[in-house]
């Protein structure tokens, strides 16, 4: 238990071993486990309540775990292990084992004070310690990649939330994190503008990048994923590639869930 | 009577609306009314001689005036709204702590300083902490007692102040002013910090920015957009705060000063309108420069400002 099991190349980059959560009394995950490879995209599925952000929170110390472990790249979260008694790392050693990891949010969460370009370029300035000159050229080059070149000097208020998106994933990658998180990034989008975000999603994904999405686009699952976890009232349902737990469900639960998904994309094409 | 339906079939539809606005006749009584009353102050300060703005100009611009005017109130203000503002934002963030002893000295902080009047504030500093602590030592703590217990000569002083120097002086003022204005400015404070959307700290947390960090860089210029407007309020005050200065006792000061003169003449009224007339400078002045602290903390939220001038005309309207 002490050590993530396998190390170099093959080692999993996420290993999460029996998370569990509670808020106030109510558990909401249950022991969670899950592992994820290097380049893996990985979709959290599950009705809302399920845990599913919750957990994703957990793996970079948003929330605090109640027990289990979570691994990031071997470096356990939250924690340092010293011959078998158990250390919470202070604020600044989290706050460094976070900065590999990129978060999306469903609000954006976008700094409002700064411009688009100033929110991509802040923290490698702040936090790297990257020249402002160096941050600002890298900062074009990632609002281009996400084709918001022409954009860099608005405002977020000024941009479109699907714009909006964008900047805040140009501002993960500016990091230059090894595994990505995304939070529902297009459940506060309207709808015409779901797709700008979803297809950069792809463009990252094809590129190699470890990625752990919480969504509810299907579409994006089955396209996208290589493998599709089904949670539910804090525990894993269901999971495997997509064409097993989206195409061939084994699960009620599951059935049921997809059967509800169907029919409000359904109406939403109507 | 035109129907709808003609309308829509005649050849000329409907062109822009001319219409009659809604009469507001109460509107016209005020009007009437003020400009009475205006007319009869303006009569009075144009036709009653002891207003004596002759006499109240002089006075304004009089060395020692002028002295009090930078020395005790402008310097007073500066000084101690800079110990106010940064206190307060320490204070503030300690409320907020997770640690629950800075929790509690910054609630009985604010709970103290609060409830004591400025003007006593002043007097306990101006008189009764030089007469409690004559001179100030630096040291080891309790070093006197240790070192009787050890039998040593030296008290294991380092360096000691005069205290009523102090104290007695514009530095205590400010001393008093600024602790006692701390105590309001945290709650200030702690109201901007707690207006700015928790989603930002997260966001910066997930970049990797430790919490000093994102306090500095993310959630206070944020707080400043709240702060700002109730600091304005809070300087202009103290302003005027600055003429309880002569409690310490300062008499370099705006307020002592003109009455001084006018005590000196026999001509009470002209020097209330001196040092009102400067009162109404400084705080004009400080309005202006709230306008442009507003708007710089004020970026990216609400319509942005296109980077032309003020009056500058729409593209297109055509010039004269």
């Amino acid at each position: 238990m002490a050590t993530p099991a396998g190390s170099g190349a093959d080692r999993p980059l996420v290993r999460a071993v029996n998370v569990t959560k509670s808020f106030h009394g109510t558990q909401v995950l249950k022991g969670i486990d899950l592992q994820v490879r290097r380049g893996q995209v990985v979709c959290l599925l599950g009705p809302s309540g399920s845990g599913k952000t919750t957990f994703l929170r957990c793996i970079n110390q948003l929330e605090s775990i109640d027990g289990g472990r979570i691994w990031v790249d071997g470096d356990l979260m939250g924690y340092r292990e010293e011959r078998g008694t158990l250390h919470r790392l202070g604020d600044r050693q989290i706050a460094s084992q976070r900065r590999d990891i990129g978060m999306v949010f469903q609000r954006f969460n976008l700094f409002p004070h700064r411009t688009a370009l100033e929110n991509v370029a802040l923290a490698p300035i702040e936090v790297k310690g990257i020249s402002k000159q160096a941050a600002r050229e890298r900062g074009l080059q990632l609002l281009e990649q996400v084709g918001l070149a022409d954009r860099s000097a608005a405002y977020p208020a000024a941009l479109s939330g699907g714009q909006q998106q964008r900047v805040a994933i140009a501002r993960a990658l500016a990091m230059d994190p090894k595994l990505m998180l995304f939070d529902e990034p297009t459940s506060a989008l309207d709808p015409e503008l779901v797709g700008e975000v979803l297809r950069v999603m792809r463009d990252l994904a094809a590129a190699g990048m470890t990625m752990i999405v919480v969504t509810h686009e299907m579409g994006f699952a089955r396209e996208v994923a290589d493998h599709v976890v089904f949670m539910d009232a804090g525990v894993v349902v269901e999971e495997g590639p997509p064409s097993k737990v989206i195409g061939n469900p084994q699960h009620d639960r599951t059935r049921a869930f997809l059967r509800r998904m169907r029919s409000e994309e359904d109406r939403a094409q109507l | 009577m035109i129907s709808e339906h003609s309308l829509e079939e005649a050849a000329d539809r409907p062109g822009p609306i001319s219409a009659r606005p809604v009469p507001h006749p109460w509107r016209w009584v005020a009007v009437a009314g003020i400009a009475v009353l205006v007319a009869m102050v303006a009569s009075s300060l144009l036709t009653n001689p002891r207003w004596d703005f002759g006499l109240a100009a002089q006075i304004m611009i009089q060395k020692p005036v002028i002295d009090g005017l930078l020395k005790g109130t402008i310097l007073g203000t500066v000084g101690s709204m800079a110990i106010g503002v940064a206190l307060g934002i320490v204070i503030a963030v300690m409320r907020i702590s997770e640690n629950p002893v800075l929790r509690g000295v910054s609630f009985v902080y604010t709970w103290f300083f609060r409830a004591i009047p400025r003007y006593v504030l002043l007097v306990i500093i101006g008189s009764g902490i030089g007469y409690l602590y004559n001179t100030l030592q630096v040291g080891l703590p309790f070093g006197q007692q240790i070192a009787g217990w050890l039998g040593l000569s030296s008290d294991l002083t380092i360096g000691s102040l005069n205290v009523n120097g102090i104290t007695g002086s514009i530095l205590g003022g400010i001393l008093g002013l600024g602790l006692s204005e701390a105590a309001y400015m945290a709650e200030i404070a702690r109201s901007g910090i707690l207006s700015v959307d928790p989603g930002q700290r997260e966001a910066a947390q997930a970049l990797g920015m430790s919490s000093g960090k994102t306090m500095r860089r993310i959630v206070l210029p944020q707080a400043m957009r709240v702060i700002v407007p109730p600091t304005g309020n809070e300087t202009i005050a103290m302003v005027k705060d600055t003429s309880l200065l002569i409690a310490i006792p300062v008499i370099a000061e705006l307020n002592y000063q003109t009455s001084a003169i006018a005590n000196r003449i026999f001509k009470i009224m002209p020097g209330l309108v001196a040092s009102t007339a400067w009162y109404l400078i400084i705080c004009s002045a400080l309005m202006v420069g709230q306008y442009y602290l507003e708007r710089y903390y004020g970026r990216g939220f609400g319509q942005q400002r296109p980077k032309t001038r003020r009056f500058a005309r729409p593209a297109g309207a055509g010039g004269a």
